[in-house]
Parts: C-alpha cells; structure tokens; sequence
C-alpha cells in the first residue's frame, strides 16, 4: 500500500479543466454550439454579401458594430446556456457529483475547474466567430481593422465571463439541469432587456444594476462619437436614453462576476448531496 | 494503536457524537462508533435507517447537524482533502460521465489523488481486470449496464490503494456473478490489510465477508461487535435455523413429540400445516444428521434449507420495523 502525495488544488483544477472539455468535446455539446455559431456567420456573410446593406458597408466601424455586436451577445447567452446551465446541476440530478465529490478534492477545486472548462470552451467559439466576422471584415474594407474592435472582443470577454459567473450561480441554485437552464435563457433573452426598458421607461433611473446594461459597451464603443446619455421632451413626458461609459460597463460587469462567482461557489460548498 | 503495513498507524474511521437532522426527520442519532485497524465492517440496518446518510458524511458529501466524522484522525469536513487522501469510497450508484470512457473517467480520478501517470496506466489496467470489465476500457460509459457502470465505480474506489474503503452497497445492480466476484474482492482486500467499511442489505454477503458488524436503526446504533459475539449475544439459543416443507399436513403432535425430541434440536415452530421451522445447535455435521433423522421420518419432507442464519435471526429480532 503506498501512500501517493496529493497534487495541490491548482492541479487539480486544470484535471477537472481538462475532463470538462473532454467531455464537451466527447457530448458533441461543443460542436453543437459551434454548429449554431457558423449558421449565424453563414447567415449573415450570405445576407451581407447578397444585399449589400449601406448600414453595414457605409464604414468599417458600422460593419464591425452591425456584425459582431449585433450578433456576439446573443452568441455569449448560448454559449453561458449550453456550458453553465448544467454545469452544477448536472452533478446533482445526474449523480455524477457522487463519482467526483467523493475523492480528495476540494468542492471549490471542482467548482473553478469547470468554470475554467466553460470558459476555454466558450472562448474558442468566441474566437472563431470573431475570425469570421475579420475574414468579411477584411474582404469589404482590407486590412483597415478599427481599434475599437479590439476593445469590443475584450468586452465581450469580460461579459463572457460575467454571464458564466452568472449562469454557474443559477446552475448552484437549482438542482435539477432543466430549471437551471430555463431560468438563465428567461433572464438573458427576455426578462433583462424587458427589465431594462421598464425601468428606463417608467422608473426613469439609469439601470446600472442590470447585466444587460453593462454588456451595451461592447456595442457603444463601436459607434462614433460614443454614444451619452440623453434626454428627449420635456417635464413627465421627458425620456431618458441611458448609455452606460465604459468604466461603469466593465464595473458592472465584473460586480456581476465577482458577486455570482462567490456565491455560487459558497451554494456548491454548502450543497448536499442528498 | 498497531503499526500498519506501510509504517503509518492502523487504518480508522470514526464517528463522534455523529447526527443529521432534516427538519424534524432525525436521520442520524448521536452515532459514537470507533472502528480501527485491517477488517471488514458490515452495516446494517433497514430501509432509512441512516447508513448511506453515515457515509456521506464520511465523505463530505453531507454535513453533520452535530458531531464529528474522521478518518484516521483527520476530520472529514474540516480537512475533506487530507481526510479523504487515502480512502477509496463508493457511495450509493454514482454516473459517470457518459461521453468519457473508463479509461478516461479512471484516468480522471488517477490524477486527482496524483497516481503517476505510468502508474495510473498499469493500476487503471488492473483494476479494470479485476471487476472483468477490460473489454470495455475504451468504450464510452453511456453505453454501459447499471452493473457495468458499478463495476467501473468499484475499479474507481480501489484505484488508488486506500487504505480505507467505503462501500455503500457495493453490489447494487450486480448479477449473482458480479456479486459474488465483489465479495471475493473484498475478502481480497481484507488480505491486504485495508479497513472495509461496507453498507449491505444482503445478509449472507456480511456474513460471509465481514468480521464485525454494526446495526443502527431509526438513526441509532444498537450494537457493533464481532459477528460471532453479536450473533451469540443476540440470537435466541444461538441456533441454526433450517426451514423443511412437507408434501402432507404434519399435526401438533408429530412435531412436538417426534421433531421436538431429536438430537440436537432445541425448538420446531409450525409456520403452517406444511412447514416447519427447525432450531438446532452444532455445526455442519449436526445438520447432516438432522437431515437424516428427518428423511428416515418418512413425514413427506420435499425441502430441507437453511431459513435464516443466525445474522438474519439476530438482525429480525433487534430490528422490528422497515421502513
């Protein structure tokens, strides 16, 4: 009987790391997404290029703003559905979680390794929908790629990871798959964006509390001049368009990750395994 | 405390004041058990009696409402990671991820408890061979019989060597085949000096690999103690039992005046007008002689077995209820 040492939790996180994709890239769930992915670029390299819209050709900033930020956040929501939405849950519905959690490893060690699974995974189909919209993007206006495009893709990194932080906490939440997904595909394609035009609307405050808001950089900084907060009319009929600046963007942003990230992990260590 | 095998002191796990409440449900009671060094332990008990609720708390996957679960010291919710470092554990029926192979889903857990990979390698070959499933090494689990899925779960709670193992009815789904080739795992295992900690149903399976025994019910403890001890303190005469059914109705006085009165049996119980049940003291070659007493008779005899063992006798009468 020998006793063998314990690799240290980092280790063991990049194990769980690596299986979570093994097993995406096994459940074909990964090249589902990827699938989705490219029908989306097919689509609108195929629209683009057939109808050749003055809204999208006018300038390279308006192609990149109607390409990638019309389509990345819809693109992010699936991505955060399909490797978060069960990403916990599964553990517990499935009993899967009764084959891991059993051996010498912290529940945080398994927490983040499949965050981390989720991540690599997402940013690969990230990464290929940005190379598509580059490869159009370089066709109608050459290699003339506007900085602001950069900033874009490091938006939506960052609101990648919220939505993962998010979705992760929803999927601690519940312990069956099927309500976990069905909540975050409610709240990010229909409930935030519902949320958001009430409160503009009617309450008349900004809405920094919603993720949605703060995901508007990755569109906003693509648009020149950047787009203010502004107000139209006059007294109670006056409405308020609210556009969040990039520093209140990214805070909110990674307040969203931060907070869901803490506690859902805290959810997931006190979860029992009953 | 005996030195173990590798140096270290005996292997132990220990239950302190152990319960867990659900609301008002009391699913464990104040279970205090200390069981140290190379055996193996059956726990028994009915239907939600607590011993898969016991389990789980000895490996984290449940927190106490009070007390303390350690494993060789070590307190399993403080330190789960050291704790669980060298206990191998399977825990009611666990999935594996069905897009993985065993091989994968083996190599997973290897590197968790930080097998070196060429050793991972030769161990996963191993233990895949010895619950029979390396045909199936690389083929994708979602494929797999719940027995075959247990099978790779029993590969998973050896992989490692530990030097304590739990098993919570670790032939669940298993065919007569497959049950008997775990309990022939685990007395493999009881050679090698592990400490077994197993959760059973199946009487014969403790009685036949077990060395001690713990019953709880309703949450408790009722007794842990050798089988022998817990069989001699418990059972009624510390008989056998043999159960004999008749071809014809056997009357009141036959039994009492003709069975009643053989050599070695101390009772006969009517259980209808065609069977009977047998209590006798001795061994093998009493039985063999009842069996003859029985036969010469002539009292339409067409089965003669062993009806319950003295585990089963002492089991029904500490345990009233099922649950």
């Amino acid at each position: 009987m020998k006793r063998h040492v314990l690799p240290s939790s980092v280790s063991q996180v990049a194990t769980i790391t690596k299986y979570e994709l093994v097993n995406y890239f096994r459940s074909r769930r990964f090249f589902v997404l990827l699938i989705i992915g490219l029908i989306i670029s097919a689509l609108l390299t195929t629209l683009v290029g057939y109808y050749r819209p003055s809204s999208f050709l006018s300038s390279t900033l308006s192609f990149y703003s109607g390409w990638w930020a019309g389509s990345i956040t819809f693109v992010i929501i699936l991505s955060g559905i399909f490797y978060g939405g069960d990403a916990i849950s599964g553990e517990f519905q499935n009993k899967t979680g009764y084959f891991l959690v059993a051996n010498p490893i912290r529940r945080s060690s398994i927490y983040i390794g499949k965050w981390l699974g989720a991540l690599i995974a997402s940013i690969i189909m990230l990464g290929v929908f940005a190379a598509i919209t580059i490869a159009n993007g370089i066709y109608y206006f050459g290699l003339n790629i506007p900085s602001q495009l950069w900033e874009s893709l490091l938006f939506s990194l960052l609101y990648l990871i919220a939505v993962l932080g998010f979705t992760f906490f929803f999927s601690s939440l519940f312990k069956t798959t099927s309500m976990s997904i069905l909540v975050t595909a409610i709240l990010f394609l229909f409930a935030f964006t519902l949320i958001q035009t009430l409160v503009e609307a009617l309450v008349k405050i900004e809405p920094w509390f919603l993720i949605t808001y703060g995901a508007q950089i990755i569109t906003n900084v693509l648009i020149d001049p950047y787009p203010a907060t502004t107000t139209q009319g006059f007294g109670p009929n006056a409405f308020t368009s609210y556009a969040a600046t990039i520093p209140e963007g990214m805070a909110i942003l990674l307040a969203y990750f931060a907070v869901t990230a803490v506690l859902g992990l805290l959810l997931f260590e006190r979860k029992e395994f009953t | 405390m005996p030195p173990s095998e590798s140096g270290l002191s005996a292997p132990s796990i220990t239950a302190e004041n152990l319960s867990k409440h659900y609301g008002s449900f009391v699913a464990l009671s104040n279970l205090n058990l200390k069981i140290e060094g190379s055996k193996c332990v059956g726990f028994l008990g009915p239907n939600g009696a607590g011993k898969t609720t016991t389990l789980k708390i000895f490996t984290d996957m449940i927190r106490a409402s009070e007390g303390r679960a350690l494993i060789n010291g070590i307190d399993v919710h403080l330190n789960k990671k050291k704790a669980l470092g060298s206990v191998g554990a399977l825990i009611e029926s666990p999935e594996i991820y069905p897009a993985l192979t065993p091989r994968e889903a083996l190599s997973m857990v290897a590197e968790i408890r930080g097998l070196p990979r060429a050793e991972a390698r030769k161990k996963i070959e191993e233990t895949v061979a010895e619950v029979k499933m390396n045909e199936w090494l690389d083929k994708k689990v979602g494929k797999f019989s719940k027995g075959m899925k247990q099978r790779i779960n029993i590969a998973a709670a050896l992989l490692s060597d530990p030097e304590v193992i739990l098993l919570d009815e670790p032939t669940t789904g298993l065919d007569p085949r497959g049950q008997a080739e775990v309990r022939d795992i685990v007395k493999e295992l009881k050679k090698k000096n592990r400490l077994v900690f197993m959760s059973s149903h199946l009487l014969n399976e403790v009685q036949e690999i077990c060395d001690e025994v713990a019953m709880i019910d309703h949450g408790k403890l009722i007794v842990y103690d050798s089988l022998s001890n817990v069989t001699k303190r418990f059972s009624a005469d510390g008989a056998n039992v043999v159960e004999i059914e008749l071809s014809r109705d056997i009357d009141e006085q036959s039994l009492k005046m003709n069975i009643a009165s053989l050599a070695n049996v101390s009772s006969v119980e009517r259980l209808d007008s065609r069977r009977i049940r047998v209590h006798f003291s001795g061994g093998i070659q009493n039985q063999e002689r009842l069996l003859s007493d029985l036969v010469a008779m002539r009292i339409g005899m067409i089965s003669f077995r062993p009806s319950a063992s003295a585990l089963e006798e002492t089991y029904l009468s500490l345990i009233k209820d099922t649950l």
